[in-house]
């Protein structure tokens, strides 16, 4: 499946309006060759599920700047499991050092914070959905 | 290949009994082309040929998506379970797109629609088999109607909006003047004009541009060669305004396909496309292959030392491909 066209969904998930970071990141991956189905502001888990299932999503990008990652990021990764989808979840905007660990051990696939590179991003969304393929 | 065919197979029993992830992965599938895509194609073809399709194009940011997703929710509160395929350009840099039309859609939809963004991949000779079979296939897994959204520029993208049954063209005030109205193309497919964004200014305008294309089309005797005028309709999607104008005429529209029996006709221009299509794919594939093989190196020095003409290599070769069948 080598030549198999990366996709990705970004979203912010819940009330949270602060939308120029996930702007970037879309053009980033989009810049790297994959297909980003953009679903922009104030998604639900029901409303990225349902995108991820109709869009056949190789990974999701959840953005967040609201400080509420340690809530909605696990509820997001319940969310996939209960329906039964083993698609890589990444989280990127502010998220302290010290939360990250409570995330990864909370199933999310990858955290990026303010700063990260080009070049990291775009790793960052391969890796994860590469480990997703071995496993 | 016995195992791709059994996937298949396994899938599209899954999509019809309404389970939408294997929906999902059948549409990835008929994306990425090849042997598994023809499988799924040609049992979607079987069950397929009822659903009414209808093709929304216009210029970008004319309001398709934003339109598509009021038609969206009226359909869903009348009880139709839709599916919306929305066509997006891919970046002919990199090959990676953005497809932001879901934003335009999401909160409009009922559950029971199904909505799937498709970049053009660069190829439009994919896009030109990846569109048909999606409609198909989502005809075949009980969608109806079927809503096939796209950027009215470039051939591939009127070809595919026009061959639907219904095609709605949006236009938006300062488009540009009469004249501009009367230049043959994506005008001339439309079965439904939608004057979009009609609070602003120049919109007036817009609609009497357009009425006096059709107009010329009456004199023309292009009316009486078609049976059909048109009709204009002012909308702003983003308070919804007209937009169940724009639902009665495509209902209007399905049924003097019906009556008329046009429909027949449309759908097998459709069918012969599309044959058309995979006709010229495969002469095509067949013909690069023959060209980067020794008889096409040979004909490649014959032209080069001006023994034959580029037009007598290719006829050769092409030639060679019906000789070998």
């Amino acid at each position: 499946m080598g030549d198999h066209q990366q996709r990705v969904i970004l979203a912010k998930l819940g009330l949270d309006g602060h939308d120029r970071g996930i702007k970037v990141v879309a053009r980033i991956l989009r810049d790297a060759g994959m297909e980003v189905i953009y679903l922009g502001l104030r998604q639900t888990t029901a409303s990225i599920i349902a995108a991820a299932e109709e869009e056949d999503a190789d990974a999701i990008g959840l953005s967040m700047h609201n400080a509420g990652h340690l809530t909605l990021g696990p509820k997001m990764a319940e969310a996939l499991s209960a329906a039964g989808l083993d698609i890589p979840l990444i989280i990127g905007g502010i998220v302290p050092d010290e939360d990250v660990e409570e995330l990864m051990n909370a199933g999310i696939a990858a955290v990026l914070g303010p700063g990260a590179s080009a070049e990291e991003v775009v790793a960052t969304v391969q890796d994860a959905i590469s480990a997703r393929d071995k496993a | 290949m016995t195992s791709s065919s059994d996937l298949a197979t396994d899938l599209f029993k899954s999509a019809v009994k309404g389970e939408r992830r294997s929906l999902g992965k059948l549409l990835t599938a008929i994306e990425r082309g090849g042997d598994q895509a023809e499988i799924i194609a040609g049992l979607a073809h079987q069950v397929s040929g009822n659903t009414h399709v209808v093709g929304i194009t216009g210029a970008p940011g004319s309001g398709k998506s934003t339109l598509t997703g009021r038609l969206l929710k009226l359909f869903s509160e009348a009880g139709d379970k839709l599916a919306v395929l929305a066509v997006d350009p891919s970046s002919p840099l990199t090959g990676g797109a953005i497809l932001g039309d879901r934003i335009r859609m999401d909160d409009l939809a009922g559950e029971e629609s199904f909505i799937r963004s498709m970049a053009t991949r660069g190829h439009s000779g994919g896009l030109a088999l990846a569109v048909p079979a999606a409609i198909q296939l989502f005809d075949a897994v009980g969608y109806e109607p079927v809503i096939i959204e796209t950027v009215g520029v470039g051939q591939v993208e009127v070809d595919v909006a026009g061959a639907a049954d219904t095609t709605v063209v949006v236009v938006t005030p300062g488009m540009g003047d009469a004249v501009q109205a009367n230049k043959a193309g994506l005008l001339e497919v439309a079965d439904i004009f939608v004057v979009n964004k009609s609070d602003r200014p120049g919109a007036s305008d817009a609609r009497r541009d357009l009425e006096l294309m059709l107009d010329l089309g009456h004199v023309s005797g292009l009316e009486q060669m078609t049976g059909y005028r048109p009709p204009i309709i002012m909308a702003n999607s983003l308070d919804g305004t007209g937009a169940d104008e724009v639902l009665d005429a495509i209902k209007s529209h399905a049924e003097y396909l019906r009556n008329s029996g046009k429909i027949h006709i449309r759908r097998k221009e459709r069918l012969v496309m599309e044959i058309q299509n995979r006709i010229e794919l495969l002469v095509e594939s067949t013909a690069s292959g023959i060209l980067k093989s020794e008889l096409g190196a040979s004909s490649i020095t014959k032209v080069l030392d001006r023994k034959i003409s580029p037009a007598e290599a290719a006829k050769s070769i092409v030639g060679s491909i019906i000789s070998s069948e």
